[in-house]
């Protein structure tokens, strides 16, 4: 049910303060709309619709959630706590300087933390989302070559890498080009044909989403340098390195981070996010506008930036949000750190050492912070899917599914270090009455899930007859 | 410490299972010399009475006083169910909703948005949102790029600033050619307009109420575009607006793309916002973003999931409409909780926004400000005041901001200040305001 079906004329959720004000000046009747049909509905229902809402949906407050590449990990009260005080809620983004000098000093020092975890000269937290980090790194590639005076027209993407990825590229007029995997690392000989005077770059996420950290990261780097191209990271599997190894000491240019997933603000059921992009000093000139500075004065704003490649978002980035990730490495200090890093590869490697007798492990290593099997020489033709979808009727999230590309069925499970060991033995002894059921009752898989607040959904008919808003004429409801 | 469930005994046991000796020899794959020997110079951890501490003190260098700003982010009273359910942990935990199983309360509340951002542009299908209003726009512009096959956008300079600045960014690196016309008596001037408009251009692009807070007049600019084949988008930034002004649809627009921060989300130091983006549905395969249609489940029950995604990135890679891959999906939450609330009050609060805007200038202008542009407006004027920075600063030493001085933005209107007017300051502090200019 949607909340259009709750409307009742007459009602209403809010009341309007009744100033009593002249109006001084008209807007004319012809800009104006003839009436406003929205609908009304009382406060009551609105909460309790919204409730039932949430209650249909899962979280990781609910329960654990090992969707590899995402991070799921816990979102700690106390940030949402911070975030909600009124000195930040209601700082306006153009009320000057002197006026906001608590944020500016928050996104001063987040600045200052994520060069010292990775490495890099300067971040820009501008950037709203991890994809939206891509963009803007990208967009310092072509700067980079635009202002040396170099053609360079292609970037180099391995076969495994995320979607957003090869789109940020292609936003920027380069053209993609793929290089192959081999044993969970980038086919190196293969690389070391592909990169010419005209590759600008190479994206590499590391770990990369085998889970893997790729053996011969140091020699891709020589080889992408040895031409001039540069050497971008997809820093979506920061957890598994943080305070274990430095991105810039890997020979990385550049790399986004996802705020969201290292470092625990909350995904919101689809964002806000946040994907600062940090670089090394000779491509800091070339950061978006604005950059935090300081002087004796205090914080300030920079907008003068002459090499900039401009603007990126509205504002300053999703402050909110940095404002979380501030708050989380400040609780856990340079100790806390690298204990998230550790705990996150132990965590999954103690999963899949457990699981790898009972599901096909495409690749056979320690793993990092993740790891992937497939629906391979699973019996009675069940796939990834159906396996996905059985996991819900047991109380946890699905894995990620079908990705990468490069491995058929995968399933990438990454269940991150706030998972207890009880947790994740529940989860292998899931995995493996999944497996008995699928050689005894595969039906019962084949139907999952049972236990969610819908059955198995259909978004073959949602796409090929799109129904994207709700209309009162074809989904006959009470008003009036 | 970090969140940790695990003891030091399990911790153990789990190496034993997996069979080594210690957590080091799981990062074996990382080359000796990559590896940190030192710990991360970073501040020591903090207990939790610690940090709240710390941060009570970093919020308090910051000032809030009575604040009359606009410019793209508006400050509007958010409703406490608004802050309440959208706290409910299941949809603030929730990533995006890819198992629609386990998801229906975000892709329902996603799928309401999509209706209520439709009824209030007057489009026909709509994303699930983008991360802000000038990135919506940048989105809006490629998109129009891809439907009708041409590059070139013409763009009135009466769009926020930083909207323009961020399309430019993404123009430069599309390669695309952006031409800005100039505003007479705070409008976009039309005559300009249609010199710029060719058989090359993609888009007319204007802002209503523009960044003056003047209500632009769109069909004739839609007719220009539209003469020579190209799109018009209308962009908005205050979407209070459309609570009572004819929707961008219903003048001629064929995408809407905007902000939609003032529905329940706080200014927050400018994020996180969401953007909006609406077209009508021949454009529907061309829009980027998440979208989230109506469907059933095996059993025949109405369910919703996210659909199209042959368009999206992680299908499409290269040739996707674009890299984006999530919304802004709590601040589309608290979107829809709130224009629920709100519903066709939305008209009152409105009419009370352009009340307070009118009254204020009307005040202000017995004080020696002048107003700049004679059109209508909605809750946001330019006023002229001899000396305004002098002015703008004494005022905010007395507890108040009255608004943004606008030399930064147009050097040609120097001694100017965009001034603002909400439901968040009454009546009252409007009077202490006039009072503290004496």
């Amino acid at each position: 049910m949607v909340i259009f079906e709750k409307n009742r004329k007459g009602t209403a959720g809010f009341t309007v303060p009744s100033w009593d004000i002249d109006e001084w000046d008209e807007i004319p009747e012809t800009s104006l709309a003839d009436s406003l049909e929205l609908l009304e509905v009382s406060e009551v229902d609105v909460v309790r619709h919204y409730t039932r809402l949430s209650r249909m949906n899962f979280g990781v407050d609910s329960g654990m959630y090992p969707l590899g590449s995402c991070t799921m990990k816990y979102n700690p009260k106390i940030n949402e706590k911070i975030a909600q005080l009124d000195g930040f809620l209601n700082c306006h983004p153009l009320s000057g300087d002197r006026l906001s000098q608590g944020c500016l000093e928050i996104l001063y020092l987040l600045n200052e933390y994520l060069c010292e975890i990775t490495g890099f000269d300067r971040f820009t937290l501008s950037p709203a989302a991890g994809a939206h980090g891509e963009l803007t790194g990208v967009m310092i590639i072509k700067k980079h070559f635009e202002k040396i005076g170099e053609e360079r027209t292609h970037i180099i993407i391995p076969d495994s890498a995320h979607g957003t990825n090869p789109a940020s590229v292609s936003m920027c007029g380069f053209e993609v080009r793929e290089v192959p995997s081999k044993d969970g690392d980038v086919d190196i000989e293969h690389l070391a044909d592909m990169v010419d005077e005209r590759t600008a770059a190479m994206m590499l996420t590391s770990p990369n989403t085998f889970g893997l950290f790729d053996r011969n990261s140091i020699e891709i780097a020589d080889i992408l340098h040895r031409k001039g191209a540069l050497f971008y990271c997809d820093g979506a599997n920061l957890n598994a390195l943080m305070g274990k190894a430095r991105i810039t000491d890997m020979g990385f240019d550049m790399m986004h981070i996802n705020l969201h997933k290292t470092f625990s603000t909350p995904h919101g059921g689809g964002g806000p996010g946040a994907g600062p992009l940090g670089v090394v000093d000779s491509l800091k000139g070339y950061l978006p506008v604005p950059l935090i500075g300081k002087d004796d004065r205090g914080y300030f704003l920079d907008e003068n930036l002459p090499d900039s490649i401009g603007r990126m978002h509205s504002f300053y980035g999703n402050f909110l949000v940095i404002l979380k990730a501030f708050a989380y490495i400040r609780t856990l200090g340079p100790a806390g750190i690298v204990a998230v890093a550790e705990n996150a590869v132990l965590n999954a490697n103690y999963l899949l050492a457990r699981l790898k007798n009972d599901f096909h492990l495409p690749i056979d290593r320690l793993c990092m912070h993740e790891f992937v099997i497939s629906d391979r020489n699973f019996p009675n033709g069940i796939t990834t899917n159906d396996i996905a979808k059985r996991i819900l009727d047991y109380g946890f999230h699905a894995p990620t599914v079908y990705f990468p590309l490069t491995v058929q069925g995968a399933m990438m499970i990454e269940p991150t270090e706030t998972e207890s060991k009880e947790e994740l033995d529940r989860f292998v002894e899931t995995m493996q009455q999944i497996k008995r059921e699928a050689i005894e009752e595969p039906d019962t898989v084949k139907r999952a899930p049972h236990r969610t607040p819908v059955r198995r959904v259909d978004a073959v008919l949602a796409s090929r007859k799109p129904t994207l808003i709700w209309e009162e004429d074809k989904d006959k409801s009470p008003t009036g | 410490m970090g969140y940790i469930s695990t003891t030091e005994r399990e911790r153990k046991e789990m190496l034993h299972e997996i069979g080594v000796s210690s957590i080091d020899s799981l990062f074996q794959d990382i080359p000796e010399q990559l590896l940190l020997s030192g710990n991360l110079n970073l501040p020591e951890a903090l207990s939790e009475p610690e940090l709240h501490t710390l941060i009570r003190k970093i919020e308090s260098r910051n000032t809030c006083i009575t604040s009359f700003t606009g410019g793209g982010a508006y400050h509007h009273y958010v409703p406490a169910v608004v802050d309440q359910l959208s706290l409910r942990s299941e949809f603030y935990t929730a990533y995006t909703p890819y198992q629609p199983e386990v998801s229906q309360g975000t892709l329902t509340a996603i799928f309401e948005f999509q209706t209520m951002i439709c009824r209030l542009t007057g489009m026909e299908v709509a994303n699930a949102s983008l991360y802000d209003g000038a990135t919506a726009l940048a989105e809006a512009a490629l998109m129009s790029m891809r439907i009708n096959g041409r590059k070139k956008i013409v763009i009135s300079n009466t769009i926020h600033p930083h909207y323009r600045a961020v399309l430019k960014t993404y123009a430069w690196a599309n390669d695309c050619p952006i031409i800005e016309t100039g505003f007479s008596e705070g409008v976009t001037d039309q005559s300009r307009t249609e010199k710029h408009v060719d058989d090359e251009t993609s888009a007319v692009i204007v802002q209503s109420p523009n960044f003056f807070g003047i209500i632009e007049d769109i069909p004739p600019l839609a007719e220009i575009a539209h003469r020579r084949g190209a799109l018009l988008i209308a962009v908005v930034a205050e979407p209070l607006s459309l609570g009572m002004l004819k929707s961008p649809g219903a003048l001629g627009a064929d995408i809407v793309c905007g902000e939609a921060q003032s529905f329940g989300n706080y200014v927050g130091f400018g994020g996180p916002y969401l953007g909006i983006l609406a077209a009508r549905k021949e454009h529907l395969r061309k829009v980027p973003g998440r979208l989230v249609g109506k469907t059933v489940d095996m059993e025949g029950n109405e369910s919703f999931v996210l659909t199209l995604q042959t368009r999206e990135q992680h299908i499409r890679r290269e040739r996707a409409t674009s890299n984006i891959c999530t919304n802004q999906g709590l601040c589309a939450l608290r979107t829809i909780i709130y224009l629920s609330l709100l519903g066709n009050r939305l008209r009152d609060l409105a009419r009370l926004n352009h009340r307070l805007a009118s009254h204020l200038m009307q005040r202000l202008s017995g004080r020696g400000f002048e107003r700049v542009f004679t059109g209508p407006f909605f809750n946001e004027l330019v006023m002229r005041i001899g000396n305004a920075r002098d002015v703008h600063e004494r005022l905010k030493k007395k507890g108040f901001i009255l608004g943004i001085p606008l030399d930064g933005y147009y050097p040609s209107l120097s001694d100017c200040l965009l001034i603002c007017c909400t439901e968040t300051v009454s009546p009252e502090e409007i009077n202490d305001l006039i009072a503290a200019l004496e």
